[in-house]
């Protein structure tokens, strides 16, 4: 049975992806979750700046998933090289994640990462909870376009684009699409809040935090469902994958690669290892050879 | 289960231990091992990890006050209210006899519980300060039965040197089949090394910045560990392998910092 896929040139042993924002601020972490067995792995959101993110609480838990504020958190791009070269040792594709506040930022950026050896950016174009930046960019289709467009010219590298729901999908993706971005990512963090009953406060010290994990799976299906049903470049599927099963599921809709964030903390680091043994069996039972086979088999 | 979510608790007791050493101590009903820690919610203000000072059902944290945070907990009193998560990490092993303790400022927290807790006669234990004013938890270490030599930066209380120094003047002339120690990482890394010299194993606790508490955010690596979540106890092995122990740590941005 083969796990192994390609992605706007990327080779991938197999289609699971650490997810931006988990266990991506340090090399040797990256070089870790490598030895556990992921496809490839994303860099945490850098920008141009170190940024010491938000006050805790940062992190939480719901009944259905984790909620967190950690606000872009970074070192900056500069120092970032040396977690690259660390990284670059694991010798899977490493997709360098980057933020900014405009056009000229995210080109600085993109560049620096392609200078330091990374296979890909990942446009943060959907964190929900960094004022400035994210999805606040993320909702200007406009902006979007042109951010993608003049990345495009300037870099040789694939560009990823990492979008969020709150905004039109379906139009979106499109602009996308046209500004020639080779991958869109689907989806981020969902806009969540907690409040404490014995407070009467909400917990996050930014108050609005990102939502993930098991209880965003559906949203993410329908989403990734919906891009694949109206463009043509690959999509990476994100949000609440925790099993192959739930891998399966994403790529039926779609998705050619899964990333995975939450389900670090459910299953443990070598949850991506769990995962690919989990989809071989599923591919097993239902006599699949290669996993490009199952890519939108549920778009109907 | 929502597990990882901070339970509103109210402060039933404060202490004050020492200058700018206060004690909080509060009904928290899950078990607790020495050296594990909590993450102390000061609504409004911050979340920050704290090493468990009291471990039984009546929990404690021992707090110095260096920052925002600890300066606005100093200021809350009796009946106010903190969330508490945890506790996390892994705590210390408990230690075969003979055991060096070697604790350096508010490193003595985790080390006056673990003594307490194991309650051995023969074990002793070197706590160093900058100054004499700086020294807490003595009557409870000596309830504790551990024998207990001080020194202090400036020379006004015990012996005047470093935490370490002593450690090495004491391993020269005595036999221990184990080392714990927390502190300044500096003094942890001479400690480590003397281990090493003196073929006695190692356990030290470790400090980082701290976001999650939960292993996933990435904020406390060290090459590779997370100190929330794989510690913050290491032993002499893994701490060998740690290129940064003694060396760097990460600041709030993950930028690699001097010690």
């Amino acid at each position: 049975m083969k796990l192994s896929t390609e992605i706007s040139g990327l080779k991938m042993r197999n289609p699971t992806v650490l997810a931006s924002g988990v266990l991506g601020e340090t090399g040797e972490s990256l070089l870790n979750v490598a030895r556990n067995g992921a496809g490839a792995v994303t860099t945490k959101s850098i920008g141009i700046k170190p940024k010491k993110g938000n006050k805790n609480p940062t992190v939480l838990e719901t009944e259905h998933g984790l909620i967190n504020a950690v606000g872009l958190a970074n070192p900056g791009i500069d120092e970032y090289e040396n977690e690259i070269k660390i990284a670059l040792k694991s010798k899977i594709p490493v997709i360098g994640s980057i933020f900014g506040k405009d056009k000229k930022e995210f080109v600085y950026l993109a560049k620096k990462m392609g200078s330091f050896g990374v296979s890909a950016v990942e446009l943060n174009l959907s964190c929900p909870h960094a004022k400035g930046y994210g999805i606040e960019i993320g909702d200007d289709k406009k902006l979007v376009y042109d951010i993608v467009k003049n990345l495009k010219k300037s870099v040789d590298i694939p560009v990823f684009v990492k979008i969020s729901v709150h905004t039109n999908i379906v139009s979106l993706a499109k602009n996308i699409e046209s500004a020639k971005a080779d991958a869109i990512v689907a989806v981020n963090s969902l806009k969540g809040m907690k409040i404490d009953l014995d407070l009467r406060m909400p917990v996050l010290s930014n108050k609005i935090g990102g939502y993930s994990g098991p209880g965003i799976k559906p949203v993410g299906v329908r989403t990734v469902y919906e891009i694949a049903s109206s463009v043509k470049i690959p999509v990476i599927g994100c949000g609440g994958i925790m099993n192959g099963e739930d891998a399966v599921e994403y790529m039926m809709a779609g998705a050619s690669a899964v990333q995975i964030g939450s389900g670090v903390y459910y299953r443990g680091v070598d949850v991506f290892r769990k995962i690919c043994k989990e989809i071989k069996t599923w591919m097993k039972k239902n006599s699949y050879k290669k996993i490009d086979e199952i890519v939108g088999i549920g778009l109907r | 289960m929502r597990t990882n979510y901070p339970k509103i608790v109210e402060i039933a007791e404060t202490k004050s231990e020492a200058k700018d050493i206060k004690t909080f101590r509060f009904r928290y009903n899950k078990k607790v091992s020495t050296g594990q820690f909590f993450m102390v919610w000061i609504p409004g203000i911050d979340e920050i990890p704290m090493s468990a000072s009291y471990t039984d059902n009546f929990k404690g944290v021992t707090v110095e006050k260096i920052g925002e945070a600890t300066s606005a907990l100093f200021k809350m009193k009796k009946g106010d209210k903190i969330g508490i998560r945890g506790p996390y990490g892994n705590g210390f092993k408990t230690p075969k006899d003979r055991v060096l303790f070697v604790a350096g400022g508010t490193g003595i927290i985790p080390v006056a519980s673990l003594a307490e807790k194991i309650k051995k006669k023969n074990s002793l234990i070197v706590f160093g300060a900058k100054t004499k004013k700086e020294l807490f938890f003595i009557k409870r270490i000596k309830k504790s039965c551990s024998k207990l030599l001080i020194s202090t930066d400036d020379g006004s209380f015990g012996y005047h040197g470093f935490a370490s120094d002593l450690a090495k003047k004491v391993l020269e002339k005595e036999k221990f089949n184990q080392i714990i120690t927390c502190g300044p990482e500096i003094m942890m890394k001479k400690i480590l090394d003397l281990g090493l010299e003196y073929k006695i194993p190692v356990q030290a606790s470790l400090e980082r910045y701290m976001k999650c508490g939960i292993g996933i955010c990435d904020s406390c690596a060290i090459n590779g560990y997370h100190v929330c979540r794989d510690g913050p106890v290491f032993d002499d092995r893994t701490l060998r392998k740690m290129r940064d122990f003694g060396k760097f740590k990460r600041d709030a941005s993950g930028r690699r910092v001097r010690i």
